[in-house]
């Protein structure tokens, strides 16, 4: 299993510069890919605008969405970023795609969030199969595609349009449930070989209250789901290391900890935890 | 600290005992709406493991409950004048009033204080308030919770009998209106539980709804006098009711939080209400003490733990439940078969679990699914269809079919049948027509994404498959059922074990059967008429690939898949392969392990026909159980390469039997 590390763009607090070289870093560290999340209301970096200027400044670590909400950009504006992106980064993009779950996001970028569903499916169509590609380049070929939900419809999505399975978040165990969805889903529309694998969680490991205060905020809108999400934040270098462990025997590729506290000590310590 | 309980059930009690146990200086009250000795029901069933855990929690209430245990561990099972018996269940049950009993006393005795006829109309003023007051909890309606209450499974009517049971015993009796079953238990040495359950057509059918309580307890007495042996029902509010399966999204609101059936039910055929009720109090409990009383974190952490646990009971209660709401399909099933599948029903018992807790069943049933006294386990028993015998009951599947014709691919790599030859070994060839699915690029990159220069597609409706599909023109239907009939022709010579007909996931045949992709009144003429025709060619096995649900709102449900079933039964197909979904490609799946195993047994046993099933099955016991049970008669099975005899070819075929035991 890889590890790969979140960049702080959701952190409220981090600059530019942290962001760059926190990204600079994790290239030259023990990771195996950077990756970004995306709101649009709240105080947050645009998830391709990150990966393109990570992608000017790392040489190695692929550059994932996990995930990018697609239905909040037109079908063709998005495969124009992500395909920017994976050109500029010489083709290590790995795009998430998922609805996201927030209403006010669709608000703010002015997007219909009815049949939102609908319109991501198209949107994997579009980038997978190349329609307009000719007119709307770069060239999205080879573009590593995962998809992220829970519901079946997003297990069947993922499974007709996608390389493999981006996963939410939560202990092991819940990991391990939806692997066995992502899987039984994968031979149901006879796709080969096996679906691609990653998973996620959050740690803060120097200032874990400030940590837990920006988790509870971010995850507001979920009401009391976000004390359960602060009660997986991993806060310690042995909570790391057993996370890690259980998520690579429940079969996952790539997993990505997201930091909680925008400090650039917090990656010196993530880097220590998993020596 | 103080903490207010609503309800004085084993839930809320337990609680209030663990928490003034851990810590004697927090104020506990538990306020209950009825009598103190006012109880509802008779007996209440434990499993050996929720004991250790009450044992550790508190050891004194433990001693006290367990001494006027009634203990057994068997389960007999009454059906068609036959008694089976399983052994190796262990179980406790004792009387729900001894067991209120002994936690109000223990309780009092640590000075928690307990209120009754205490009806609660606001929130009380506590640091923490338990809604521990049942399905019809007034706490839940004081937050929010996102519960949702429906009915779940058969009719049902819960009465006590002076006729002591020594085993769990289900009891299936037939009568002119349909099937009843009973649930019946010893709970102390005078007394059981004796539940009567019926589906609702049934109980419509008797016109219990007319008959006063003496009159249905008088029903059900006669109804039963024989497992009664004479002896009386007792009422206690006796009525008919309906299951409430009571589903939360979160348990807590605020200070507020729900124990035990306030917060989620589940269904009594499985007899762990009382158990996971009381499981939630001593995780709520250790949370609290862990947390140093911190209420915040302490009911996450509590949530955290019991989630992933009742959601595991509740699917399996909802699968109980679902089994005796359709038990009348299973009365053709030999009595060991009926036995085993009542026993496996849930999930939560396979045939290799059973096997340790009961070898002697498990060997009843292997000897008489094998025909010899001493057999392998089902899966590994012959299969015989119409003069062809199958050594065992594997198939391992490559997916996608070979295509009648050209523009019938499902993409340029798609065999023909034209061109095809078997691979070595007893074969399976399916034969299939892409339909709107046709024309896409090859499986690697994803599915249904159409080739930029691909051949014209049909469909019975001018409807795109998915987002950038090809508008279908109309099919060619002589021409059509004459390249399926070549292609039967050619298995024949080909020497082809079993020939199998897509009608499944939105290909050709499949699309004319559901309203979502074929627009007209009359659907199932030429998918029939195919079927009859490719009969005259083949004589042997002819199996058909059917999407038994559409898994959308607007498509075929189950019931419209099994009564497809019974029509292709009608028209000469041997076996149903069951599948289900992709009729349309924003259907709604339910996808999990063995995602088909219900609906192969509802075709199997409603339409009563043999089928295929897979699902996501990773496991020879899952193979085992799903046979044994008569769920269905060949499984695909996901296997690990090491456990099959040789590579799967990368042809469109199906090879049967290559499974090492």
């Amino acid at each position: 299993m890889n590890v790969g590390v979140g960049l702080p763009t959701t952190v409220p607090g981090a600059s530019g510069e942290l962001v760059l070289d926190w990204a600079r870093r994790a290239d030259a560290g023990p990771f195996s890919s950077v990756a970004v999340l995306d709101r649009v209301a709240y105080n947050s970096y645009e998830p391709f605008a990150a990966l393109a200027a990570a992608a000017g400044v790392t040489d190695r670590v692929r550059l994932a969405t996990m995930i990018a909400i697609g239905p909040l950009r037109p079908t063709g504006l998005l495969a124009k970023q992500a395909a920017s992106v994976h050109a500029l980064s010489g083709g290590r993009l790995t795009l998430g795609l998922a609805v996201g779950a927030r209403m006010e996001d669709y608000e703010a970028a002015g997007a219909e969030s009815r049949g939102r569903g609908r319109k991501l499916a198209e949107q994997l169509a579009y980038i997978r199969s190349g329609v307009d590609a000719e007119l709307v380049g770069p060239d999205r070929a080879g573009i590593e595609l995962l998809v992220g939900g829970l519901s079946g419809q997003a297990f069947s999505r993922m499974a007709r349009y996608a390389d493999g399975y981006a996963h939410g978040g939560g202990p092991p165990r819940a990991f391990a449930s939806a692997v066995s969805r992502a899987e039984a889903a994968w031979r149901d529309l006879g796709r080969p070989g096996r679906p691609r694998l990653w998973g996620q969680g959050y740690f803060s490991l120097g200032d874990v209250e400030g940590g837990n205060a920006y988790l509870r905020d971010y995850y507001a809108f979920t009401g009391p789901f976000a004390e359960r999400i602060v009660a997986e934040n991993l806060t310690s270098a042995r909570a790391v290391k057993d996370f890690v462990r259980g998520y690579e025997e429940a079969g996952c590729d790539e997993l990505v900890l997201f930091p909680a506290v925008a400090d650039g000590e917090e990656l010196d310590r993530l880097t220590e935890a998993l020596a | 600290m103080n903490v207010q309980v609503v309800g004085a059930g084993p839930a809320g009690l337990y609680l209030a005992i663990l928490l003034k146990r851990a810590d004697p200086g927090v104020d506990v009250r538990v306020s209950e709406r009825n009598a103190p000795d006012a109880t509802f029901g008779w007996g209440v069933v434990f499993s050996e493991e929720t004991l250790g855990s009450l044992r550790d929690a508190d050891p004194q209430t433990h001693l006290e409950i367990t001494d006027t245990f009634a203990r057994w561990d068997r389960v007999d099972i009454h059906y068609r004048g036959r008694e089976l018996r399983s052994r190796g269940h262990s179980f406790s049950a004792i009387a729900r009033r001894r067991l209120l009993e002994i936690l109000q006393q223990r309780a009092r005795g640590l000075g928690v204080e307990l209120e009754f006829g205490v009806e609660i109309e606001e929130l009380p003023a506590a640091d923490l308030v338990v809604g521990a007051d049942g399905a019809n909890s007034l706490v839940r309606r004081l937050g929010d919770f996102g519960t949702r209450v429906e009915p779940e499974g058969s009719k049902y009517v819960w009465f006590g009998t002076d006729h002591v049971f020594d085993a769990f015993t289900f009891v299936f009796k037939e009568t002119e209106h349909g099937l009843y079953n009973v649930h019946a238990y010893p709970y102390d040495e005078r007394m059981s539980t004796f539940i009567v359950e019926c589906p609702l057509e049934t109980w419509l059918g008797a016109r219990h709804e007319d008959m006063s309580e003496e009159e249905n307890l008088a029903f059900c007495e006669r109804l039963f006098a024989n497992d009664l042996r004479g002896r009386e029902l007792f009422s206690n509010r006796s009525i008919w009711l309906d299951f409430p399966k009571v589903t939360s999204r979160v348990w807590h609101d605020g200070r507020v939080v729900l124990l035990g059936d306030a917060a989620h039910t589940a269904h009594f055929s499985i007899g762990s209400g009382t158990k996971l009720a009381m499981e939630d109090s001593i995780a709520l409990a250790n949370a609290l003490v862990r947390r140093g009383w911190d209420v915040d974190a302490a009911v996450v952490d509590y949530e955290l733990e019991r989630g992933p646990v009742v959601e595991r009971t509740q699917d399996a209660a909802s699968e109980s439940a679902a089994y005796f709401r359709r038990v009348e399909s299973y009365s053709h099933l030999e009595p060991v078969q009926f036995a085993f599948n009542l026993l496996t029903r849930s999930g939560r018992i396979t045939h290799a679990s059973l096997g340790i807790r009961d070898p002697r069943f498990t060997r009843a049933l292997d000897a008489w699914f094998g025909g010899h006294d001493v057999s392998p386990p089902p899966a590994f028993s012959p299969f015989e269809l119409r003069d062809v015998t199958f050594p065992n009951r594997f198939c391992l599947v490559p997916s996608g079919f070979v295509a009648v014709s050209p523009d019938g691919r499902v993409d340029p790599e798609t065999p023909l049948v034209e061109d095809w030859t078997p691979p070595e070994g007893q074969v399976l060839l399916q034969l299939g027509h892409a339909g709107s699915r046709g024309a896409c690029r090859p499986a690697r990159l994803g599915r249904d994404l159409p080739l930029a220069d691909g051949w014209p597609v049909v469909a019975p409706s001018a409807k795109p498959y998915g987002p950038f599909s090809q508008v279908p023109g109309e099919p060619d239907e002589d021409a059509i059922r004459a390249r399926f009939v070549a292609g039967a022709e050619r298995a024949a010579g080909l020497g082809v074990a079993v020939l199998e007909l897509d009608m499944a996931h939105g290909y050709l045949l499949g699309s004319y059967l559901s309203p979502l992709t074929n627009a007209r009144e009359e659907r199932t003429r030429f998918p029939l008429s195919v079927l009859e025709a490719v009969r005259a060619a083949w004589d042997g096995p002819l199996a058909v690939r059917l999407s038994v649900t559409d898994w959308h709102p607007r498509g075929n449900s189950a019931e419209d898949g099994i009564e497809l079933a019974r029509l292709l039964k009608a028209s000469g197909a041997d076996l149903i392969h069951v599948e289900a979904g992709q009729t349309v490609h924003d259907d709604r799946p339910v996808y999990r392990r063995g995602f088909l195993t219900t609906l192969s047994d509802r075709v199997r046993n409603e339409a009563r026909i043999p089928t295929i099933v897979g699902g996501h099955l990773t496991t020879l016991d899952e193979a085992n159980t799903i046979v044994g049970a008569g769920r269905g008669d060949l499984v695909l099975l996901d296997l690990p390469p090491a456990q099959i005899e040789r590579p799967l070819v990368p042809s469109n075929t199906v090879l049967l039997a290559e499974v090492r035991p």
